[in-house]
């Protein structure tokens, strides 16, 4: 076997898969050699996919393709050790009974490598990612870092042609999790990658693409820029830090609550009726404590709920809607969770776009 | 430092609790206190009393080697699968437990035994199995592979599927994941298992004797020279007795002893 540190892309991803009892409905896929970030809040059923890809859960209906491959299917199942596919969880759970060199030499030693080979391989892998030095600790004597890189290390050890990660980050302390998104960034590069994540930052640094998934369907699927910049979904808005209202057309988009948002257009002028997004920054949105009068703006009266600091200004969120303020306004305007306020936003500052990606 | 609890032990529970403990040793006590020292060597050291330590011994190990054997795989069936009837397929697996070990060698008789349910097949195979030491390996077997079962199944399901998730995911068939993962993570509870099903074979009385009776030399263990000395010769069975008690508590302390401390 050749567990060369140079990733060969050769394996895609096809599912397209029904879990009944979970109401989960997927449908994506992956070039080989991408890296696809998933995102979406949780119970969206991230986890359920990654599972299904590695063979852990049986799909009611569809199928997923490996390589080309039919792993799972009505007529066919491939037993999760065959797949070659490596899943990498929260926490590392390194095996306690084995040192870490043994550790990352799993993988190499179940593909039928002799000792002396497998760890061959595992220290290459060690180095790799930079913890050559920990190859005889126990992993009970690991920090939540170290742990972590040992895990990667030994994931990749066992050359998978499809790699899983469930965020990887999410466990880890604030400090040591920038450096271990750095050593991925380095061998994740033209891998066949799976990511899970809550984190803009992993999706932005690691991730070819980007899907939103929420309540077990897709909703967004796109180049990572594009969705984290003209996002179609609330949650992908809520993680690109933008502001987002959905309705239908009436020249300008009005939403459930009957507000009417008025915005520039992107893309085809929308029919009448049809699903659209107003997106918009939260500086661009400025706060009263009455309503103003003037240019052409969008007006909302709203019950400010929440009040967080974020990089020398304030984020005021009132409900789905967020506006940046400076920490000065905040005393000036009486703003506290549960008073009264105006948000504001001029039309130019608006885009307004379809709500699906591929309108049908 | 000194660790203080944060939730207290009620004073109160102390008193059933040293109750209890006099209980158990008490006994001991008053058992040790008749031992005849000036001859204890002679007693213990007697031929019938040697052959029926060195039977129990044999024996004890072999079955305690049986319910590995067997109870490992046993107890990967309850912990790891699912399947109709496994909740009742448990309760019976562990009726010898319950079960009164004279009660367990009737069933063991009307099994093996010359006109049991296999005895009479086997009888034409040349094989006769009860009143051997054959059978007296059976019996302890069947006594005690409920406690390594018992044991085992604790400790896979407390040790969980997640490791196991892992290794196959790294490539490692089910049969790699058992020997290499499950087994090594799981081996305190099989030690500990293995070590319960030993003094338990080695105690073990009420079976043998119904099923493999009691002739000296093949089938009389130590637990049977003690009863049957018990009015002829009290002394002797006290000094047997006493060296069956150093043997499991030997046994018992080296396996602890063995095990690394987490």
């Amino acid at each position: 076997m050749s567990t060369s540190p140079a990733p060969v892309p050769r394996h895609g991803l096809e599912v397209d898969v029904r879990l009944e009892d979970r109401d989960v409905e997927l449908a994506l896929r992956l070039a080989p050699g991408e890296t696809l970030a998933v995102l979406g809040p949780n119970g969206a059923g991230k986890s359920t996919l990654l599972a299904t890809i590695a063979g852990l859960l049986r799909p009611d209906r569809g199928t997923v393709t490996l390589g080309g491959r039919e792993v799972s299917g009505p007529h066919a199942w491939l037993a999760p050790h065959r797949r070659r596919v490596a899943l990498l969880s929260q926490e590392p759970l390194l095996f306690p009974h084995l040192d870490v060199l043994d550790n990352v030499a799993f993988g190499p030693r179940s593909a039928g490598a002799g000792r002396r080979e497998a760890r061959e391989t595992a220290r290459r892998w060690l180095t790799e990612v930079g913890v050559e030095d920990l190859a005889g600790r126990r992993p009970g004597s690991l920090s939540g870092g170290q742990a972590q890189r040992v895990a990667v290390a030994r994931a990749l050890a066992a050359d998978p042609d499809l790699l899983l990660l469930d965020e990887p980050m999410a466990a880890l302390d604030v400090s040591v999790a920038p450096a271990l998104r750095q050593v991925l960034r380095r061998v994740l590069a033209g891998r066949s990658t799976v990511l899970v994540t809550h984190d803009v930052l992993d999706a932005l640094l690691l991730a070819d693409r980007v899907v939103v998934l929420e309540a077990g369907r897709v909703v967004e699927d796109g180049p990572t820029g594009d969705v984290l910049t003209r996002p179609r979904s609330a949650f992908a808005a809520r993680v690109a830090g933008l502001n987002l209202l959905a309705g239908r057309w009436e020249d300008g988009v009005r939403t459930p609550e009957g507000r009417l948002v008025h915005g520039s257009v992107v893309g085809p002028q929308p029919e009448p009726g049809q699903e659209m997004v107003a997106v918009f920054r939260p500086e661009a949105v400025s706060v009263f404590d009455h309503a103003p009068g003037g240019s052409p703006r969008n007006v909302f009266e709203v019950t400010i709920t929440e009040l967080e600091p974020a990089g020398g200004v304030v984020r005021v969120r009132a409900g789905a809607l967020a506006a940046d303020v400076t920490t000065r306004a905040v005393p000036d305007l009486d703003l506290v969770p549960g008073s009264r306020a105006t948000f504001t936003v001029k039309a130019t500052e608006v885009s307004v776009y379809l709500a699906s990606a591929n309108p049908t | 430092m000194t660790r203080v609890r944060a939730v207290g032990l009620p004073r109160w529970l102390l008193v059933p609790a040293a109750l209890g403990v006099t209980l158990v040793l008490l006994p001991l006590v008053a058992m040790v206190l008749r031992v005849p020292w000036t001859d204890f060597p002679a007693l213990v050291s007697g031929e019938s009393a040697q052959e029926a330590l060195w039977l129990s011994l044999r024996t004890s190990a072999l079955s305690t080697v049986l319910c590995v054997l067997l109870g490992v795989p046993m107890a990967m069936v309850l912990a790891r699968t699912s399947f109709r009837g496994q909740s009742v397929l448990r309760s019976l697996v562990l009726v010898p437990l319950v079960l009164p070990p004279v009660v367990g060698g009737i069933a063991l008789l009307y099994t093996f035994g010359r006109q049991g349910l296999l005895g009479e097949s086997l009888e034409l195979l040349g094989i006769r199995v009860a009143f051997s030491t054959a059978a007296v390996v059976l019996a302890q077997t069947f006594v005690a592979l409920p406690f390594l079962v018992l044991s085992l199944e604790g400790s896979l399901r407390t040790a969980g599927e997640r490791y196991d998730v892992v290794a196959a995911s790294l490539g490692a068939s089910p049969s790699t994941v058992f020997r290499r993962v499950t087994i090594p993570l799981t081996l305190p509870g099989l030690v500990s298992g293995a070590v319960l099903a030993f003094a338990r074979a080695l105690g073990e009385f009420g079976a043998t004797i119904t099923f493999a009776g009691s002739l000296e030399g093949v089938t009389r263990t130590l637990p049977l020279e003690v009863y049957l000395l018990r009015e002829s010769d009290p002394d002797g069975a006290v000094a047997l007795s006493l060296l069956l008690v150093v043997v499991a508590v030997v046994v018992i302390g080296a396996t602890r002893q063995g095990r690394a401390p987490r």
